[in-house]
């Protein structure tokens, strides 16, 4: 496991080897995490894959509302050698969601990228085939925003198609 | 034409041209047309509600992409309406042929944050159980992956003793199937008298069953030229693509979180992780079918070594507190109805927790934000990364062959679409 001192290491190696890319680290229940800005997503994943972890298990979104910046995608990496993981995490704001795609090097971040694009809205920039994954294509809205509302689904019923009313929410 | 939405607009504008080439064979020169068919979402094969568009020229897939999504019920985003304890029953109803497992990653995610200690009992219970569960989906993968072959003898001895082990879930937690048995903390009550003799025999009789259905399978010819050599995919384009479980370890790499990174008290067992050799469908096949022994043994083992003492922790601000103590013990009465009412804080932080599943790596990711609920329920389940592997698999194969590598993939769509 990089264990605190591990992770600070790590941090500091790959801070000076990307200037500015490393925000903060983060050690908790025995998981090392680095936070990272946005835009070095690439170099971290290349640079931590050269340190054995090579292994895209898991690509996740968050939303911290109401705190911003709001939208967080999580990458958790696994190092199938020393048996030992670590999660690369960031943050980009609702108005311009905008992270680079790790899919043209990673295929494994495919369809988790679209399903973290589906259900937050984060466009995943250079991905071959960015379209929703689990709703259907013509859904509006991203259902796992928190200030999407449970059962804000517009339902069509038979009985309002006859009065000429279109779908209730 | 302007009230269209961006997407229709978008879906008006596509060029089919690109589809409507026609291809010629690079030796006999003929002209063949690359065909565009929806391969499910209704078809017996797909097992669920998976829709292929697979491209095919003659009998062959050129390509395929598949379309999910159809079995959507918003899960994580119900997850976050409910109490910590209250979610354990809507995540078992991801992955419905691993119930226990989606219980596992979501209650040792939730047990990591709230920092709390499991007993040994407990663990040695819920691995008695996770295993049983282990074997039943297999059984129901093995029973209808022969079907797909065109086996359907198969399907009844694997659905007969799934029978049994459905049966002994019923014994222990009331339920055959989701059955809420694993708590934050450990489970919801101690194994039932005779339970144990019950799971022995079932134990004793199984390998011979094993022995049965290779007998069934194994040498059959129709089997072997369906399976051998169809479809494989080698170690690194596997690991690119994020295939765990019986899948990778098929194709050799002897990944298992149960060996690697050891959970609820897997390190205290003896058992092998049984490896294929080249990840053809044939490995895939036997590989499973091995697993099916192997956690036998690990049954076995827990029932002999299983400890005495609590069943669920004694940490009364977690788990409910006995139903005896309720009528002599205000503090039991307190403690009952803070847990029923609002359910326990947890600690504000995010964990990922991940386990060996039937089909591979199951990850839960749980966001505290110090409040009853869940910020954020993710699970990172094997299917839907598998799903991603379809399409390498299965290009250039026959179709008859795509039927037989997507029943050797084990989707189970419930997992997939969440």
């Amino acid at each position: 496991v990089p264990d605190a001192t591990g992770l600070e290491l790590l941090a500091q190696e790959l801070r000076e080897a990307q200037p500015d890319s490393v925000h903060d680290t983060e050690f908790f229940r025995g998981k090392a995490a680095l936070h990272i800005e946005p835009a070095a997503i690439r170099a971290t994943l290349e640079f931590l894959r050269d340190k054995g972890f090579a292994f895209l298990v898991s690509v996740h979104g968050l939303d911290y509302y109401p705190r911003e910046p709001r939208l967080g995608v999580q990458y958790e990496l696994l190092n199938m050698e020393a048996a030992d993981r670590i999660a690369v995490k960031l943050r980009v704001a609702t108005d311009d969601p905008r992270v680079e795609s790790v899919t043209p090097r990673w295929p494994a971040a495919d369809h988790q990228e679209r399903e973290v694009y589906d259900m937050f809205g984060v466009i995943f920039e250079g991905h071959p085939d960015l379209r929703r994954i689990l709703m259907p294509e013509d859904y509006e809205g991203f259902p796992q925003r928190r200030d999407f509302p449970t059962g804000g689904e517009p339902v069509l019923f038979t009985k309002d198609e006859a009065d000429g009313r279109d779908y209730t929410a | 034409v302007t009230d269209l939405s961006e997407y229709r607009q978008q879906e008006e504008s596509i060029d089919f041209s690109a589809r409507e080439q026609t291809v010629a064979h690079p030796e006999t020169g003929y002209e063949q047309e690359l065909l565009t068919i929806n391969f499910g979402p209704h078809h017996p094969a797909t097992h669920g509600v998976l829709r292929l568009l697979v491209h095919l020229e003659g009998e062959v897939v050129r390509d395929l992409k598949p379309v999910i999504g159809y079995l959507h019920t918003g899960i994580e985003k119900t997850a976050e309406d409910k109490s910590y304890w209250k979610v354990i029953p809507v995540v078992e109803r991801m992955d419905y042929l691993a119930y226990y497992f989606n219980a596992q990653a979501f209650c040792g995610a939730v047990e990591t944050l709230v920092e709390v200690e499991v007993p040994k009992r407990a663990q040695y219970l819920r691995v008695i159980h996770l295993e049983l569960n282990r074997i039943m989906s297999h059984l129901v993968w093995l029973g209808t992956s022969a079907l797909d072959l065109g086996a359907i003898s198969m399907f009844w001895y694997g659905f007969r003793e799934r029978e049994t082990i459905l049966d002994l879930f019923e014994m222990s937690s009331g339920q055959r199937m989701h059955t809420r048995y694993f708590q934050v903390g450990g489970v919801i009550e101690d194994i039932p008298a005779g339970f144990e003799a019950r799971v022995r025999a079932f134990c004793k009789e199984m390998p011979d069953r094993v022995e049965q259905y290779k007998a069934l399978l194994a040498k059959n010819e129709i089997v072997l030229n369906r399976l051998r050599n169809v479809c494989p995919l080698s170690q690194e384009e596997l690991l690119a693509l994020g295939v765990t479980g019986p899948l990778l370890r098929a194709a050799g790499h002897p990944w298992d979180l149960r060996k690697a990174i050891p959970y609820s008290n897997y390190e205290d067992f003896d058992f092998k992780v049984p490896v294929g050799t080249v990840g053809d469908n044939y490995d895939r096949f036997f590989v499973r079918l091995a697993e099916i022994n192997e956690s036998v043994k690990i049954i076995e083992q827990a029932l002999d070594g299983l400890p005495e003492g609590p069943f669920i922790t004694e940490d009364r601000k977690v788990a409910l507190p006995p139903r005896y103590e309720l009528a002599t013990s205000m503090e039991a009465l307190i403690h009952h109805f803070k847990l029923v009412t609002e359910g326990f804080r947890v600690p504000p932080g995010e964990v990922y927790y991940a386990i060996e599943s039937p089909r591979g790596e199951l990850g839960c990711f749980v966001r505290s934000d110090g409040s009853s609920k869940p910020a954020r329920v993710h699970v990172r389940d094997p299917s839907f990364v598998h799903m991603q592997a379809v399409a390498p698999m299965v290009k250039d194969a026959y179709i008859a062959d795509l039927i037989a590598t997507l029943a050797c993939l084990d989707p189970i769509i419930g997992g997939v679409d969440r």
